[in-house]
């Protein structure tokens, strides 16, 4: 098994650059959000109380981040060693999506100065699923930081550590955690009821949802191995990524068994073909999650790394598609409520992203992420 | 105190011109009409060689109507009775009695068939042939069916007249009817004044209106005439802004009733009651019952005053509900601006770009990898 | 290296555990029933006159500040229930808009504010429990020092009440409480005392739901004595029953509320939305109970996987 070895290089480059004024921008916003509220820079309104720095920064960033534990799943759970090398990457994306999604949380919160209630015993209400949800987050930002710590260890000592008993524990409640709360994710929803459509308001939410963070987190590894090889100069992974992209067609036929079964059983696939935005999108939240599936159903597809990569890009715009239905789009309060995100709180999810690839960048340059076969190309 | 002379010089016998056209763009006023239709109606009341004549008859009615008309004061009522109308018979009013005043009558519909106005005051009683009000012998009931028919227009003034009023409450032993009713279907024109007693200033204009342009002025389903009977009591009363913030007087003399809060609690009608009083009011000197802190009873509107008991809430009324509520459905806004809708199609084409070039990127590669 | 037949099976088993776990059980979670204290008010649409008196005694009582919209250029004209107003009166239009309390051509109010459900979806919601249900009187209140702004109760709030500072660098939620303050001290909340018909009748939900009962039985046109103010005030007005639709809104809507409606249009007219009985809190919090009831199920999966980290990390070795 290759080992894992910084990548090496300057730091700022032109991306880079790109990315760090997209970042100031979004923290001039940020300013603004703080100082005049958070009317001043979002369009979240009382209809739409959560917007995208929820749906995208929270739930969709989340689920991006779901590499790492996608991938101890089938690395630990599954006894599968072969997919090594790609754990260290999958959890370092993991680490900065969930530590960026905690931060969302604290820029959208509006009374932050109180987030430590949710850890105060005489607060917390074992009956919400939001205090779950967060709780897990914020032990999984926690785990994953544990989890990664080998890393750092290792950039120190270049050596490579031995895994102790307590990191085992830790992966495992690292495979655990996501597992809770990305299923919540879903729950979350449950208490929208009326307002959310049909086609997304289902007690099977939970379930949903965790399939599909899985699903995504798998589609995620094959896209940021890509992705890095492109963008750092390395060799394609596809050898590896061909066997691993077998996964995602069995989590797709689950996925989608439930979700139509499911819609079929409580009598409300009519909708879909309604017409209206709430059915478009629902059509071409599945559209993108049943070509992928027709694409990897082939083994020659899967070989190919163009295929691979389209169908990850698919199945990513799905599952980004498919939580901003059940969060926006599908949610109606009624009573002429509208909501489309503003300039400024467009820009401040960008800048989050722009931070995530910024650190991305930085840490695969400068600590052992990569595996190291893949820079037999230079 | 003693009074000046002068206060008493100010009750012309005789009006100047001055004051004449006063009085008459006073009326124009009332009526909404522009205040140049002011010598028009000057006109319309002096030029014609004669006075338009008038016929008052009296029902079952308390003379409260023609008291009330005799505190106007712009015109005064001898101006009225002596310088704008002819008031040819009038039971209250006439200087002749008996024999003398009925024959004065006869002789004066029979000239001005087709061109006098018939006001009626009262209620008409119809039960029994009619016998329970006569004059000079003859049920009023008789004698309105043989002079309407000769009459320009019938007013009916007061709200016994109108709908019934007092006499008609129940049991209504005397069939006590409303003019309209007993003229209906005959197309003779009836135009309701009601009040009790209705503001004399109602009627006045009414009766200069249609000597000015002939015609009858614009009515309401009730055949009310618009300009008075159109708004309610409520919507232009003194007291509203308490309503509106729910200050309310509890009871006759505590803390609200003192401080003239809404009146409405005690039984107000004037939420449900179509009159000018809170605008025009009464004597010329700005009373009415609501700022006496009485709520108003609703004398003027039919199946109000007389018969709803004068302590429970009105029915609020309101052609349509005010402009102030807002509507169930109301747009927040919150909905894509240009910018912003600009800002994400930047970026989503920037995504799917990015996108397009990484799979060129993936092909160059493969080839090199190849 | 493929994957082992047995390492497969195995996994395979963790994955059971784990849709197992993840499986939403819909076992029926117990119907939370009206407290007997219950506190609420009955709202008669029929009898109110939309004179707005509510809203001013509802600032008054609460001291909340004035709002100004473009509705209409007047001092005090909130378009809809915002961190500002707490109470509302709103109206329905239609055709002609003669006749009160009729669906075509008519008109008709309708007030809106905190229903004070008996199983309230932001309670359930709250992570923090800043939004709580008083054991005794059941009205749903509100705890800043709590709150954390989260504003998952605006999510889970079927009827879109509680209401954020969205201008404000320290906001706060804002819903109508009841007036609990005056409750306190014996008084009855502000909507209910200032009302002059009578329209909004403070008093214990059970009580109030025999008089819409009794209302919906009454004869339409004839007068009949109506309570004004509480429903134990013992001062009662003398006025026509209007026709009714046969519903009481808040009967049973999502597991019933403490404040209840009646009106001469449907309420799906008035803007309130059509809910089932059951709540979406109970359905909600029985999966999560499922799941997570003592954290069994989630040790035992823990247990479980930290087993097969184990196994697998020996595997490698």
């Amino acid at each position: 098994m290759s080992e894992a070895k910084p990548v090496g290089g300057k730091v700022f480059t032109g991306p880079f650059l790109f990315f760090l004024v997209i970042t100031l921008i979004g923290i001039f916003f940020l300013g603004k959000r703080f100082m005049f509220g958070i009317g001043a820079v979002t369009n979240m309104n009382d209809g739409f109380p959560w917007g995208i720095w929820i749906t995208y920064d929270v739930v969709v960033g989340t689920a991006f981040a779901c590499g790492g534990y996608s991938m101890a799943l089938l690395v630990y759970v599954f006894n599968n060693g072969e997919y090594h090398p790609l754990v260290r990457p999958a959890l370092l994306a993991s680490m900065f999506g969930y530590t960026l999604a905690g931060v969302s949380v604290f820029i959208d919160i509006g009374r932050y100065w109180h987030i430590y209630n949710v850890f105060l015993p005489w607060f917390t209400n074992f009956n919400s699923i939001l205090l779950e949800v967060a709780l897990c987050i914020a032990a999984y930002i926690a785990v994953l930081w544990i989890e990664f710590s080998p890393a750092f260890l290792e950039a120190k000592s270049g050596t490579k550590s031995k895994v102790n008993k307590l990191l085992i524990f830790f992966i495992a409640l690292g495979i655990l955690l996501p597992t809770m709360h990305q299923s919540s994710l879903g729950s979350l929803m449950i208490l929208a009821g009326n307002k959310l459509s049909p086609l997304w308001w289902t007690p099977m939410l939970p379930l949903i949802f965790l399939i599909s963070a899985i699903t995504m987190g798998y589609t995620v590894v094959i896209f940021e191995s890509t992705v890095s090889a492109l963008g750092f100069k390395r060799r394609l992974e596809t050898d590896i990524l061909a066997k691993l992209s077998l996964v995602i067609p069995i989590l797709l036929i689950i996925f989608l068994v439930i979700r139509f079964g499911d819609l079929l059983m409580r009598g409300h696939f009519g909708l879909a073909f309604s017409g209206t935005l709430q059915g478009n999108m629902f059509l071409l939240e599945n559209i993108l999650h049943i070509l992928p599936l027709v694409i990897l159903a082939s083994a020659t597809n899967r070989k190919n790394a163009k295929m691979l990569f389209l169908s990850a890009c698919s199945l990513m715009l799905g599952g980004l598609l498919f939580r901003f239905n059940t969060y926006l789009i599908g949610f109606d309060p009624g009573t002429g409520w509208h909501y489309f995100p503003a300039i400024g709180e467009q820009f401040i999810t960008y800048s989050i992203i722009s931070a995530e690839i910024l650190l991305y960048m930085i840490f695969v340059k400068k600590l052992p992420v990569l595996s190291s076969h893949g820079q037999a190309r230079a | 105190m003693k009074c000046r002379e002068s206060d008493f010089e100010k009750i012309p016998s005789g009006v100047s011109r001055r004051d004449f056209l006063k009085v008459c763009t006073a009326t124009a006023v009332y009526m909404g009409l522009p205040a140049s239709f002011g010598p028009k109606i000057a006109e319309a009341a002096t030029a014609a060689k004669k006075r338009p004549p008038v016929i008052w008859l009296s029902g079952q009615e308390c003379t409260g109507c023609t008291e009330a008309l005799l505190r106007t004061s712009h015109p005064t009522l001898e101006h009225l009775i002596l310088d704008l109308i002819a008031l040819d018979y009038a039971e209250t009013l006439n200087t002749g009695a008996g024999h003398q005043a009925e024959e004065y009558r006869a002789k004066s519909i029979e000239e001005n068939k087709g061109k006098f106005i018939l006001v009626c005051e009262g209620s008409i009683p119809v039960k029994d042939g009619g016998i329970y009000c006569k004059i000079a012998g003859k049920p009023v009931l008789e004698i309105l069916k043989e002079t309407a028919p000769k009459a320009a227009a019938v007013i009916a003034i007061g709200s016994c007249a109108t709908w019934g009023g007092v006499p008609s409450a129940e049991p209504n032993p005397t069939g006590a009817t409303p003019v309209y009713k007993i003229l209906e279907g005959t197309g003779i024109p009836v135009i309701n004044i009601p009040g009790c007693p209705p503001n004399g200033y109602n009627f006045l204009s009414t009766v200069l209106y249609y000597v000015t342009f002939k015609k009858l002025p614009a009515l309401d389903d009730k055949l009310r005439p618009k300009f008075a009977y159109g708004r309610l009591i409520h919507e232009n009363c003194e007291r509203r802004p308490h309503f509106d913030a729910g200050r309310f007087a509890e009871q006759f003399g505590d803390e609200g009733h003192l401080n003239g809060y809404c009146l409405y609690k005690l039984g107000c009608k004037g939420p449900e009651t179509y009159n000018n009083c809170s605008t025009l009011r009464f004597n010329d000197m700005g009373t009415w019952p609501v700022n006496t802190g009485h709520p108003c009873f609703g004398c003027s509107e039919e199946g109000v005053g007389f018969n709803i008991p004068l302590h429970t809430p009105a029915e609020v009324k309101n052609v349509t509900p005010g402009a102030v509520q807002t509507p169930i459905n109301v747009d927040h806004g919150g909905g894509i601006s240009p910018g912003a809708a600009a800002l994400a199609g930047v970026v989503a084409g920037g995504i799917l770009g990015a996108g397009a070039v990484a799979m060129k990127k993936i092909d160059q590669e493969e080839k090199k990898q190849d | 290296m493929k994957i082992k037949r047995r390492d497969f099976l195995k996994g395979a088993a963790g994955c059971g555990v784990l849709a197992a776990v993840g499986q939403p059980s819909l076992a029926e979670a117990k119907k939370k029933e009206r407290l007997p204290g219950a506190l609420g008010f009955l709202y008669d649409s029929t009898l109110c006159i939309g004179c707005q008196a509510c809203m001013v005694g509802c600032k008054k009582a609460n001291d909340m500040p004035v709002e100004s919209s473009d509705l209409l250029p007047i001092w005090e004209n909130p378009r809809d229930l915002s961190a500002k107003t707490i109470n509302i009166i709103k109206k329905y239009e239609d055709g002609t808009g003669k006749n009160k309390d009729q669906e075509a051509d008519g008109f008709a109010y309708v007030k809106r504010q905190c229903m004070h459900c008996t199983d309230p979806g932001c309670v359930s919601a709250c992570p923090v429990s800043a939004m709580r249900k008083n054991p005794d009187t059941g009205v749903v209140t509100y705890n800043k020092d709590a709150c954390i702004g989260c504003r998952y109760c605006q999510v889970a709030c079927p009827f879109n009440i509680p209401k954020f500072e969205w201008e404000s660098a320290f906001p706060q939620i804002v819903k109508c409480q009841l007036c609990s303050h005056l409750l306190a001290k014996g008084e009855i909340p502000g909507c209910c005392s200032s009302c002059p018909t009578g329209a909004t009748v403070f008093g214990n939900t059970n009580e109030l739901l025999a008089e819409a009962k009794r209302r919906r039985q009454m004869e339409p046109g004839k007068y009949y004595d109506f309570p004004v103010a509480s429903i134990d005030s013992g001062k009662t007005f003398s006025q026509k029953a209007a026709r009714y639709i046969p519903q009481i809104y808040g009967e049973s809507e999502v597991g019933g509320t403490q404040v209840l409606m009646l009106a001469g249009v449907p309420f799906s007219k008035l803007g309130l939305p059509e809910l089932p009985e059951k709540s979406y809190a109970s359905t909600a919090e029985s999966i999560q109970h499922t799941l997570y009831k003592g954290m069994i199920a989630p040790i035992v999966v823990l247990a479980g996987l930290y087993y097969f980290v184990n196994s697998s990390q020996k595997d490698t070795d």
